[in-house]
C-alpha cells in the first residue's frame, strides 16, 4: 500500500487520541469493570463488597427466570429479523419496478427508520389496544379469540417484535434497494431470453447475488434486536405480562438499577458479552469476505 | 405489472399506516377516542392537545434536550472517527498503530449493556450524574464511523495526496481542503445514522438523568402514557407526533445522502 505520505511522528498519536481516550476511560474501563464485579457481591447500599467467586453465575444459570430471559431474547431478535428483513426485501423487490410516482414510494418506506423503537411501541400500544384499539376491532370481524396484550404473553411479545420490526424496515430496505439496483439489467435480461420466469429470476439470480447484504442486515438487525431494544420494552410492556417480554437487556436494568443486586447484573453483562462477541465475529467475517471478493 | 404497482402502493400504506393513525388520533377529542367503532377521520383538536401535552410534561424543554444531545453526539463521533481514520490511513506506519485500530474496533463489541452499572458509578465518581456531559461524551466513539472513513479513504486514489504533499501542502491542510469535500456524502450518512441511534438512546438517559428538566423526548412520551389512570389517547398521540418531526426533518434531509452512500459502499 503506497498511501501512507505523510511522515510525522507526533501528529498521528494526536489525531487518534480524542478517541482512544473516550474507548479507553468509557468502553474498557467500564467493561472489565464489569468483569471484575460479576465476581462480588454488593450490598443493597452499596457499601459493602465481597468476593463470591462464580457465585452469581451459577446462581443465574440455576435460574428458570434467566432461562426465560434468554428465551424470550431470541424470540425477540428472531422474530424481529425474520420480519424486518424480509419485509424489507419483499418491499424494495417492488420498489423496482418502473412505476408512475415510484420516487414518492421510496421515500415514504425509507420513514420509520426515523421513528424511535419506544415511540413506535407506544403507537402499536394503543393500535393494540384491548378496549379501544383498531387491530382488536378489526380481528373481532373474524375471530372471538381475545387480544389482549396485557393477559397474553405471546401476543405482548407479539407487539413489541412488530413494533421493533417496523423500525428497522426502513433501513433494510435501503440496503436491499441499492443492492437491487447495483444488479446489472444484462444478466436479467438473459435469463428471461433463456425463458426464466419472474420468480425463478428472483430465485436463482437476484437472491444469490443478495446473499451478502442479506447476511449484513441480519447481523445488524440481530444485534439491534438484542442489545438495542430496551426502550421498546421498557415503554411498553415493563417485560410483562408476567416475566412474558422480559429480555436480556431489561433483565440487566432490572436487577441492577431495580434490584440494586449489582453482582448479578454484572454477571448478566458478562454473559451479554459473550453473545454480542459472537455476533461480531459474524459481521467482521462478512466485512472481510466483501473486500475480499469484490 | 398492475398487480405488482398495487402490491407496492397497499405495502407502502401499511408501512406508513402507524405514523398516519397516530397522527389521526392526535387530532380527536378525549371522547372521540373511545367511539365504537374507531374513527378513522382526523378531528380538529390537534393544536388543543399539543399544548397540553405540551404543558403537562415540558415537552418544549424535552424536544430540546434530545435534540441537542443527538446533535452533539452525532458530531462528536463524525469528528473523531474522521481524526482516526485520517491518522490511521496517511501516515508512515506509525508504532502501536495496529493495537490502537484494533482497540477502536472492540468498542463495537462493548454496547452500552454490558458495562451499564460500571459506567453509571464512572459517572457518579466524575459528578456528572444529571447532567449533559454524561448524556454526550461517553457515546463520542465509534468503530463504526472510523471503520467506514478508513474504507472510504482507501478508494480515494493515493496520487491526490501524493499530489498534495508535493505542493507542500500539510497533512491537516490536505484533510481540510481536499479529503473533507470528497467526504461530504459519507459525512452525511454517518451523521444521519449517528443522530437518529442517540436520538432512540433510552437506557442511558433513563438511569443517568435524575430530575424531570434533563430527560429526553422518549421518556417523557413514556410518562404521558404512566401518569393517567385513564390515560388520554389523544394528548399521548400528539406528543408522539411532536417527538417523530425532528428525527423525520433530519432523515428527510439527508436521506439522499444516506442512500447514495450505501450505493457507493457496494461498488467496492
Amino acid at each position: 500500500m503506497k498511501r501512507a505520505v505523510f511522515k510525522n511522528r507526533g501528529l498521528p498519536y494526536l489525531l487518534v487520541l480524542p478517541q482512544i481516550v473516550v474507548t479507553l476511560v468509557f468502553f474498557f474501563w467500564p467493561a472489565f469493570e464489569s468483569l471484575r464485579l460479576s465476581f462480588f457481591r454488593t450490598s443493597p447500599f452499596g457499601d459493602k463488597t465481597s468476593f463470591v467467586g462464580l457465585e452469581n453465575f451459577v446462581n443465574l444459570l440455576s435460574s428458570a427466570e434467566y432461562y426465560q430471559s434468554i428465551a424470550n431474547t431470541f424470540v425477540f431478535a428472531f422474530g424481529v429479523t425474520a420480519l424486518a428483513v424480509g419485509l424489507g426485501l419483499f418491499v424494495a423487490a417492488l420498489a423496482t419496478q418502473k412505476v408512475r410516482g415510484l420516487a414518492a414510494y421510496r421515500t415514504a418506506v425509507l420513514w420509520p427508520y426515523g421513528i424511535a423503537p419506544p415511540i413506535a411501541g407506544i403507537i402499536f400500544l394503543f393500535i393494540f389496544h384491548p378496549s379501544y384499539g383498531v387491530l382488536p376491532y378489526w380481528l373481532g370481524f373474524v375471530t372471538s379469540y381475545e387480544f389482549n396484550w396485557l393477559l397474553k404473553g405471546w401476543v405482548a411479545m407479539a407487539l413489541v417484535i412488530i413494533a421493533t420490526a417496523w423500525t428497522h424496515v426502513g433501513y433494510n430496505i435501503a440496503f436491499f434497494l441499492a443492492g437491487l439496483l447495483a444488479i446489472p439489467t444484462s444478466v436479467l435480461e438473459a435469463a428471461s431470453v433463456d425463458g426464466a420466469g419472474a420468480l425463478r429470476r428472483f430465485r436463482s439470480i437476484v437472491l444469490p447475488l443478495l446473499s451478502p447484504i442479506t447476511f449484513y442486515l441480519v447481523v445488524v438487525n440481530l444485534i439491534f434486536s438484542f442489545f438495542g431494544s430496551f426502550g421498546v420494552i421498557h415503554a411498553v410492556t415493563q417485560g410483562g405480562p408476567g416475566n412474558a417480554t422480559e429480555i436480556m437487556v431489561f433483565k440487566v436494568y432490572k436487577d441492577g438499577f431495580i434490584g440494586l443486586n449489582l453482582g448479578s447484573s454484572a454477571a448478566q453483562s458478562v454473559l451479554l458479552m459473550f453473545v454480542v462477541i459472537v455476533l461480531t465475529a459474524l459481521q467482521f467475517r462478512f466485512v472481510e469476505k466483501k473486500v475480499i471478493y469484490s | 405489472m398492475l398487480a405488482a404497482h398495487v402490491l407496492l402502493a397497499a405495502a407502502t400504506l401499511v408501512i406508513v399506516f402507524p405514523m398516519l393513525y397516530a397522527v389521526q388520533v392526535s387530532t380527536l377529542e378525549f371522547q372521540e377516542v373511545f367511539v365504537f367503532p374507531p374513527k378513522l377521520l382526523p378531528g380538529a383538536a390537534f393544536t388543543d392537545n399539543l399544548q397540553r401535552a405540551w404543558e403537562k410534561v415540558h415537552l418544549g424543554r424535552l424536544l430540546a434536550n434530545s435534540a441537542g444531545i443527538a446533535v452533539a453526539v452525532a458530531l462528536g463521533k463524525t469528528c473523531l472517527s474522521v481524526l482516526a481514520a485520517f491518522a490511521f490511513t496517511y501516515f508512515r506506519d506509525f508504532p502501536g498503530k495496529t493495537l490502537l485500530f484494533v482497540a477502536i474496533l472492540v468498542t463495537h463489541m462493548l454496547p452500552l449493556p454490558v458495562r451499564i452499572v460500571p459506567t453509571f458509578q464512572l459517572m457518579h465518581d466524575f459528578g456528572w450524574v444529571n447532567s449533559y456531559q454524561a448524556l454526550t461524551v461517553p457515546f463520542f466513539a465509534s468503530a463504526t464511523g472510523t471503520l467506514l472513513f478508513r474504507q472510504f479513504f482507501l478508494t480515494i486514489p493515493p496520487a491526490l495526496s501524493e499530489a498534495a504533499r508535493v505542493d507542500g501542502a500539510g497533512p491537516l491542510r490536505f484533510l481540510v481542503r481536499i479529503l473533507l469535500p470528497l467526504s461530504l456524502n459519507n459525512l452525511a450518512a454517518l451523521f444521519l445514522v449517528e443522530f437518529l441511534y442517540m436520538w432512540n438512546e433510552y437506557l442511558w438517559p433513563l438511569i443517568v438523568t435524575t430530575s424531570d428538566e434533563m430527560r429526553v423526548v422518549q421518556i417523557g412520551i413514556k410518562m404521558l402514557v404512566a401518569t393517567d389512570a385513564q390515560a388520554e389517547w389523544n394528548l399521548i398521540m400528539a406528543g408522539v407526533v411532536a417527538a417523530m418531526v425532528p428525527p423525520l426533518l433530519v432523515l428527510l434531509a439527508l436521506q439522499r445522502s444516506f442512500v447514495r452512500s450505501i450505493s457507493l459502499g457496494q461498488e467496492k
